[in-house]
């Protein structure tokens, strides 16, 4: 009884697995026939992906899926989704690839694959260029800027030496306004605070001094798709050799692609 | 309701809310006794003083009493820095709350004043007491004793109001508060510990302001 039962769950799980990826066999020439790449991306997530005032889909990551497509020689079809729903998205096949300033962990490796990194996504101290400041010892003393219960806040509290003043803000606005009138002299933020800042060009200019914590973004694709992983991964390594992802890094966040990404 | 309370992180992050409790009196101490000192001086001028210096209080009292605190805040914590002074977040909001304090009492213990009988003044004069002293002994002490309750009321309101100092990284009650909140989460006991306390607070410092005054008038009196 036990034996035809796990039989006949292993039989059921064979039949369930080989159907799936039959039923996207070769993405790569999916794409390629139908002349389209479906790809995710933010909607919500300045400067990754926003709707401009011309209601079109703009940022960080609709330029990549763009860069992507000319590549293969494809058309682009924008997908909006939310955080929530784009691994889904990917995994019922409603979308060939997702750009949406996807972070890797664990848990999302089991269900998808990753490409190489296309994106800096980090927090960390940044302080205009006359403080020296290198390394979270060098806080010693020093005022640094956070807002409240955010990652970096959390993370700083554990990090930084005990005669560090952490300002604690209600939110970025007020922790961006604390820097900008140097009310603190270093704020602790993400990157994409800061390059929100930069764009206003402002007097005091926020430069990283060091990371808290780095978690870059990956496209995500389906599993077992070795030949697109293949490609995206060498337009990528591409891009990043001849400058086309370092001029939509500097387009969108303001500042060159960190050398290790 | 089936909500679990918890309150083991009371003892955790009781450091916290010590030292926002101590300053939040520490707030209100300076800004009370300074505030209400900045509202005698307006009041003195609005109802008394120099006809050219009554314009200048008159439009201090209007622009604060038509302003909303917070904005009055930011406008010195974020935006005098921009004129070359920067203040710390526990002087910028000591300041704001003298300011504040100052323009509502002025017009409190301006009602004190010109509610003093006109021959209390000639009484005072007539006892060759110079107009200084008149205003001192004859008219202010009274009037101070008229408008008490008032002010010790609107004592408790800028005590109270001070909860919007933690939007500038001041470490006060309301900034413990949402620390812990932040923290652990536990919205619900962490708001009820700090009302509780500012409750606690906001009726110690009445009881306070009543002996205070009780003390200033009784001594007048008998003297």
């Amino acid at each position: 009884m036990l034996t035809r039962r796990t039989f006949f769950a292993i039989a059921t799980l064979a039949a369930a697995v080989g159907f799936g990826s039959a039923s996207h066999a070769d993405a790569l020439a999916d794409i390629t026939a139908r002349g389209t790449l479906r790809v995710a991306v933010p909607q919500d997530f300045p400067p990754f992906g926003s709707v401009g005032t011309d209601m079109a889909p703009m940022g960080y990551d609709i330029d990549v899926a763009n860069l992507i497509a000319e590549k293969l020689g494809v058309k682009t079809e924008l997908v909006p989704v939310t955080s929530a729903n784009r691994i889904p998205y990917l995994q019922t096949n409603k979308v060939d690839l997702v750009i949406s300033s996807l972070g890797k962990n664990p848990d999302r490796e089991k269900v998808i694959d990753f490409s190489a990194a296309y994106a800096p996504f980090f927090n960390g101290v940044f302080a205009p260029g006359d403080l020296s400041v290198a390394k979270v010892e060098d806080l010693s003393g020093k005022t640094v800027g956070v807002t409240r219960g955010a990652v970096e806040d959390l993370e700083l509290s554990k990090i930084a030496p005990a005669d560090t003043t952490i300002k604690r803000y209600e939110d970025n606005n007020g922790t961006i306004s604390a820097f900008l009138s140097g009310q603190v002299e270093s704020v602790a933020t993400g990157n994409v605070v800061a390059a929100a800042i930069l764009a206003k060009n402002p007097p005091k200019r926020p430069e990283l001094k060091f990371l808290i914590k780095n978690s870059p973004c990956y496209i995500g694709l389906s599993k077992e798709q070795p030949a697109l992983l293949e490609k995206v991964n060498g337009i990528i390594a591409a891009a990043k050799a001849d400058g086309t992802l370092n001029a939509i890094a500097q387009k969108w966040l303001g500042t060159d692609l960190p050398k290790d990404l | 309701m089936s909500y679990h309370f918890e309150f083991g992180w009371l003892l955790q992050y009781y450091p916290q809310i010590v030292k926002g409790i101590l300053i939040t009196i520490e707030l209100i101490a300076i800004g009370g006794v300074l505030g209400i000192s900045l509202g005698t001086f307006c009041a003195w001028v609005r109802a008394l003083g120099p006809a050219w210096l009554k314009p200048v209080i008159a439009a201090y009292v209007e622009l604060i009493r038509n302003t909303p605190f917070l904005i009055q805040l930011f406008f010195i914590f974020f935006g005098l820095p921009s004129l070359g002074l920067q203040l710390n977040e526990l002087t910028a909001a000591n300041l704001a709350m003298i300011v504040n304090l100052g323009a509502y009492s002025c017009e409190i213990i301006r009602a004190g004043i010109q509610a003093t009988p006109k021959g209390q003044f000639e009484a005072g004069a007539s006892l060759a007491m110079t107009p200084f002293e008149t205003f001192r002994h004859v008219v202010l002490v009274p009037s101070l004793q008229r408008m008490w309750p008032a002010l010790s009321s609107q004592v408790v309101i800028v005590m109270l109001g001070s909860s919007v100092v933690s939007q500038i990284a001041a470490e006060d009650l309301t900034f413990a508060a949402n620390f812990i909140q932040s923290r652990t989460f536990r919205a619900f006991e962490a708001y009820i510990v700090s009302t509780a306390i500012y409750l606690a607070l906001a009726i110690l410092l009445r009881q306070v302001l009543s002996v205070v005054g009780g003390l200033i008038f009784q001594r007048r009196l008998t003297r």
